[in-house]
């Protein structure tokens, strides 16, 4: 109950100040919608990129020339697939298509006609020649819909006509936004690339655990090539999304800074009307420890109420409102930018440890000043 | 105890609201992997993809995992590629009014 009255009382402390208690919780909540905003969104979206491509290609072989990627003779899958424990090296095609109709860069990629019909593709992959399968943001971009006809600029300088087969769903934008689907032959034709060239090599492996000693072999069979395993590709993700995590919080530092600015000057600068009261408190029996807590619950309050206002926020612009403000910035200079709705993957570790970077330095600098104040002789501190 | 018991209240509220925002989280990204991961996992398997679609600006922030390792500056995949001049320069294209729709001879309007 004593614990009751001294959180009644740092209640109505707060209240004497209504507009610089008002002041605190704003800019603290926007810190905590800002940071959480960030971890979130990163958090959810490492997560999602290392669920979705784990089914991706387990070895790709890539070759390099001169220090950049090189177009691989197709005749190196037939020396891949001889490799023991290789079940099977398949040559891909894709290249990127620039539009200068709408600024946006396509992704091309060449397809197995025979390939099977896929959950989340609105029409059937293209076939023939003059067919194509296209990205929701194409789609969009371009003005198209199934059975449409869609003109791209070959590299012989001459349009191309392809008729829309298929357009993925908006389920899969994270996937096949800027995605245009063709068969390989027309594919290669479009881009200008000789028969016996592939863009890379897709290898499958019998035994997962023998993808890096076959990336191994694939290097002393083929040294100019670079296999990338899909561990690799995976620990990209973990890479890139921790550094742009990184990068944002650095560009947000700045916010955080002001933010302990202000805490150290309320730590530092204790009011003489503040100083009065504690000396008031001390004389009328209060204990340090009393007045300790008082000044803690004063913090806790306006904290706490910041922490959970603020992440409820953050997690509503993430995860219902397709993250507004900051998918701006995420969006840098790309045309085509799928619209920003993660699976809510949360990691609780990140709360916490959030919670506590953010709650416990404000309790610290609203007591540790209290402090200084209730140890000395409660007279010295109202005559000053 | 006015104040106390409504700030006990709607503090116990928001608390309540983040455990019932994390379940909830729980449970959705749970529902992904059982209901629509598996169709995206086959999307990613037959056509052989490696990355995000998400920045489409650049090889290196199309297919971060393909990218080539070697080439100088800006093909590095963690170089910080427009950065500052990305910060600076706000990103511009081309942004037609119209469209121009193109039919082959014989087909009827639309």
């Amino acid at each position: 109950m004593r614990r009751f009255k001294i959180l009644e009382y740092a209640l109505a402390s707060l209240l004497r100040r209504p507009v610089k208690t008002a002041a605190i919780l704003v800019v603290y909540t926007l810190m905590i919608v800002v940071l959480a905003t960030v971890l979130l969104l990163t958090h959810a979206l490492k997560t999602e990129a290392v669920n979705l491509l784990a089914d991706g290609p387990e070895l790709v072989v890539q070759r390099t020339m001169a220090g950049r990627h090189e177009l691989v003779p197709v005749a190196a899958a037939q020396t891949v697939a001889a490799i023991p424990g290789v079940s099977a090296a398949t040559p891909r095609v894709w290249g990127y298509y620039y539009d200068s109709l709408t600024g946006a860069n396509y992704t091309l990629l060449g397809v197995d006609a025979a390939e099977p019909s896929l959950e989340l593709l609105a029409g059937r992959l293209p076939q023939g020649d003059g067919e194509c399968a296209i990205g929701a943001g194409v789609a969009a971009v371009r003005k198209v819909a199934v059975n449409d006809d869609l003109i791209l600029i070959d590299a012989n300088n001459i349009g191309a006509i392809f008729t829309v087969t298929g357009i993925f769903r908006a389920e899969s934008r994270l996937l096949t936004e800027d995605l245009l689907v063709m068969p390989m032959a027309p594919l290669r034709r479009f881009f200008g690339m000789p028969a016996e060239l592939a863009t890379d090599l897709a290898v499958s492996v019998r035994n997962p655990s023998e993808v890096d000693t076959v990336a191994n072999k694939v290097k002393r069979a083929l040294p100019d090539s670079r296999p990338i395993t899909r561990k690799e590709l995976l620990r990209t993700y973990h890479a890139v999304f921790d550094w742009r995590g990184g990068m944002l919080l650095a560009l947000f530092a700045s916010a955080l800074l002001a933010f302990c600015i202000m805490a150290w000057d309320k730590a530092t600068g204790l009011s003489a009307g503040e100083r009065r009261e504690i000396g008031i408190l001390k004389a009328v029996g209060w204990d340090t420890a009393d007045v300790l807590l008082l000044k803690a619950w004063e913090g806790l309050a306006v904290s706490l109420l910041a922490f959970l206002l603020g992440f409820a926020l953050a997690f509503g612009l993430v995860f219902w409102w397709g993250a507004p403000l900051l998918g701006v910035v995420l969006r840098g200079w790309s045309v085509l930018f799928p619209e920003l709705r993660p699976t809510p993957y949360v990691d609780l570790y990140q709360v916490a440890t959030l919670a506590f970077l953010t709650i416990v330095p404000y309790v610290a600098s609203t007591v540790i000043p209290a402090w200084r104040a209730a140890t000395t002789d409660p007279d010295e501190v109202m005559r000053q | 105890m006015i104040r106390c018991r409504v700030y006990l209240a709607v503090t116990a509220l928001l608390a309540a609201t983040l455990v019932g925002l994390l379940g909830w989280a729980r449970q959705s990204a749970a529902d992904f992997g059982r209901d629509a991961l598996p169709a995206q996992r086959q999307l990613v398997a037959v056509l052989s993809l490696t990355d995000l679609a998400l920045w489409s600006e650049a090889r290196y922030t199309r297919h971060p995992s393909m990218t080539d390792l070697f080439s100088p500056f800006q093909d590095h995949p963690g170089a910080p590629e427009h950065f500052p001049a990305g910060a600076l320069l706000a990103p511009t294209g081309p942004r037609p009014a119209t469209t121009l729709e193109v039919r082959r001879h014989g087909e009827g309007g639309r």
